[in-house]
């Protein structure tokens, strides 16, 4: 460096070292992420502590929930939230997977598979509140229609026993039907997109027809992706909250009937909140951080699906 | 199958057992094809539906008073939600200035600093079980830690636990976002000289910002069309939002409360909200969308 050196040449300008504060900022921020994880945790099991030593494990197994009395349990709303997310599953299985295959082979020419493409997004864009609105007027009717043609039809079968009022079990599953069909579809998708081409090649190769292909290959090859759209869609419908609240009629007690009023865990929390004192708040707590374990352990199991699926097909490629 | 004749047979049309086994396997192929479609075309059904109903019943009563004016009280007609558009976009404006700052700054952390370290694999899992925790979850938060605290319901604690439901959102599409920029910008930059923070703040934010901003609309979209969050943190309001700390009415509490009426008027009411949400929320979506396209233009 013979140049005299000036603070303003940058080749001779320090080097700039010490210690680089924007690393802390970010790294203070990604702390912050678990943190905030951490939190929610400990804020709802600080809150639910009072409820946890009055009523200990025996809050699972209770069927009933009468907060003027001060007895809580949980149980009728573990069932309804699990049994309704199981209809919708059940319902949205099908046509979930069957859009899947449809965007990813070429059935028809590309504008119609955009066009499904765009249904399905807009579906998963649509409010939950929404879609409850929708409920009431549109489902509610037609299950009540049905319910009080299979009570008389099947009077002795406990499962679609009436009397049937359309706010009911039914009708919460159609509509969480709907709003996880993106979720399946997207996820279910983008594992079909990752199966190799020259598997599907190789089948048509060896004369398998389309559908064998498909059946024989690509989604076996796909499976644990769709395995892992199902958990996670199945987590997205227990969390539901709104569009369930405003169409499970809110029932705390107990029925085998698909067209009897319900609740979930959510709908209860989103009903009773407002108004909760004292004990019950406590016991809400409860019922929350039931929730929680219930939704983080469905997350948990399907990103682990997930990422196993991500390191096995990392190696077909 | 095995025999070589029984191909040739097949190929000049013989009327053999095994013709008839590739017309099955034929007609089997084309029926599922036919279900395959149908089930595809059928999720346009309910789709819609809503869509019909929510312009239907939305439509008569959408001008501009609705914006300036307060809800009904029960049972009386006219009047609007002007005070719920303002308080959905306080809180989701409150929300997203509370949570996008450290979700970039986040994302910078995992993907620029510490890509393959331990903590940013924590961070990212975090984020991810983020994403799954139920949106009422959040609200039960804010009612813990901001309700019960301040002793009232406001539009902060609604804020809060929107902010909550945003920041996952915005991390995770702000890594997809940097991960998207050229590993060769940064190289170049180090190249001239550029420190670490000049290379992230000078060349690789820059390039990333359009899709941080789509992953931000996409938040906006989802925060503004959340009800779970707000109904026991912000709860409504019949007025208009003086101050943060009070309740606070929102378009989606505002259909939710109105949809269970007996009266006609209102429930007229919550659809006309419906509409507006949706446009809202569409919106928000669109601009994603066109945000995100110029980029790769």
């Amino acid at each position: 460096m013979s140049a005299p050196s000036t603070a303003k040449d940058p080749l001779t300008a320090p080097l700039r070292t010490g210690p680089d504060f924007f690393l802390w900022f970010c790294g203070t921020a990604a702390v912050g992420v678990i943190f905030v994880l951490g939190w929610i945790c400990w804020e709802i099991l600080h809150m639910a502590l009072p409820a946890i030593k009055e009523f200990g494990a025996g809050f699972l197994a209770n069927a009933y929930w009468q907060p003027n009395r001060g007895r809580f349990g949980v149980l009728p709303f573990v069932v309804g939230t699990v049994a309704t997310s199981l209809i919708a599953l059940l319902i949205a299985l099908p046509p979930g997977l069957a859009i899947a295959i449809f965007l990813n082979e070429d059935f028809l020419p590309r504008p119609a598979r955009q066009l499904i493409r765009f249904v399905v997004e807009l579906l998963a864009a649509i409010p939950s509140v929404v879609y409850g609105l929708w409920g009431i007027f549109v489902v509610i009717p037609l299950v009540q229609r049905a319910g009080t043609w299979c009570a008389a039809k099947f009077p002795d079968v406990p499962l679609l026993a009436g009397p049937a009022y359309g706010n009911s079990l039914l009708t919460a599953g159609i509509v969480l039907a709907l709003m996880i069909l993106p979720t399946i579809t997207a996820i279910s998708r983008g594992s079909l997109v990752a199966v190799p081409r020259t598997l599907r090649e190789g089948a048509y190769a060896l004369g398998a027809t389309r559908w064998e292909a498909i059946f024989g290959v690509i989604l076996p090859t796909a499976a644990p992706g769709i395995v892992a759209a199902i958990i996670l869609a199945l987590g997205r419908a227990m969390g539901e909250t709104m569009a369930v609240a405003m169409l499970i009629g809110n029932s705390t007690r107990m029925s085998w009937s698909l067209f009897a009023p319900s609740g979930t865990l959510a709908s209860l929390l989103a009903n009773q909140f407002g108004e909760a004192e004292g004990m019950q708040v406590s016991a809400l707590m409860y019922a929350a951080l039931v929730l929680v374990a219930l939704t983080l352990a469905v997350n948990f199991a399907g990103e682990a699906v997930l990422r196993y699926t991500e390191k096995k097909t990392a190696g077909i490629r | 199958m095995d025999n070589p004749l029984s191909h040739s047979r097949d190929f000049f049309g013989d009327d053999s057992p095994e013709s008839t086994k590739m017309l099955g396997r034929s007609f089997f192929d084309r029926t599922l094809t036919a279900l395959c479609i149908l089930l595809s075309f059928a999720a346009l059904v309910p789709l819609s539906s809503i869509l019909y109903l929510v312009v239907k019943n939305g439509l008569p009563l959408l001008d501009w008073s609705v914006f300036k004016e307060l809800p009904p009280a029960a049972g009386m007609t006219g009047g609007g939600f002007g005070n719920a558009v303002v308080g959905t976009l306080a809180m989701v404006g409150l929300g997203l200035a509370m949570s996008a700052p450290p979700a970039v700054l986040a994302a910078v952390y995992i993907c620029e600093y510490d890509a393959k370290g331990r903590l940013s694999d924590a961070v990212r899992f975090t984020a991810k079980l983020l994403t799954g925790v139920p949106s009422i979850i959040c609200g039960v938060f804010a009612f813990a830690a901001v309700v019960l605290f301040t002793g009232k319901f406001s539009a902060f604690a609604g804020a809060v636990a929107l902010a909550v439901l945003m920041l996952p959102t915005i991390l995770l599409t702000s890594e997809q976002a940097l991960l998207g920029v050229q590993k060769t910008y940064r190289e170049a930059s180090y190249g001239l000289g550029a420190t670490r923070f000049q290379t992230i703040l000078r060349v690789v934010l820059p390039d990333a910002a359009p899709a941080i901003m789509t992953g931000i609309m996409l938040a906006v979209a989802r925060a503004a069309g959340e009800t779970a969050p707000l109904v026991f943190t912000a709860l409504f309001s019949q007025f208009w939002m003086s101050s943060l700390m009070e309740p606070t009415a929102s378009l989606s509490v505002l259909i939710y409360n109105f949809s269970s009426m007996p009266f006609e008027h209102q429930v007229k009411m919550a659809w006309t909200a419906s509409l507006v949400l949706v446009l809202l929320v569409t919106a928000s979506n669109v601009t994603a969308q066109l945000v995100f396209g110029r980029r790769h233009a």
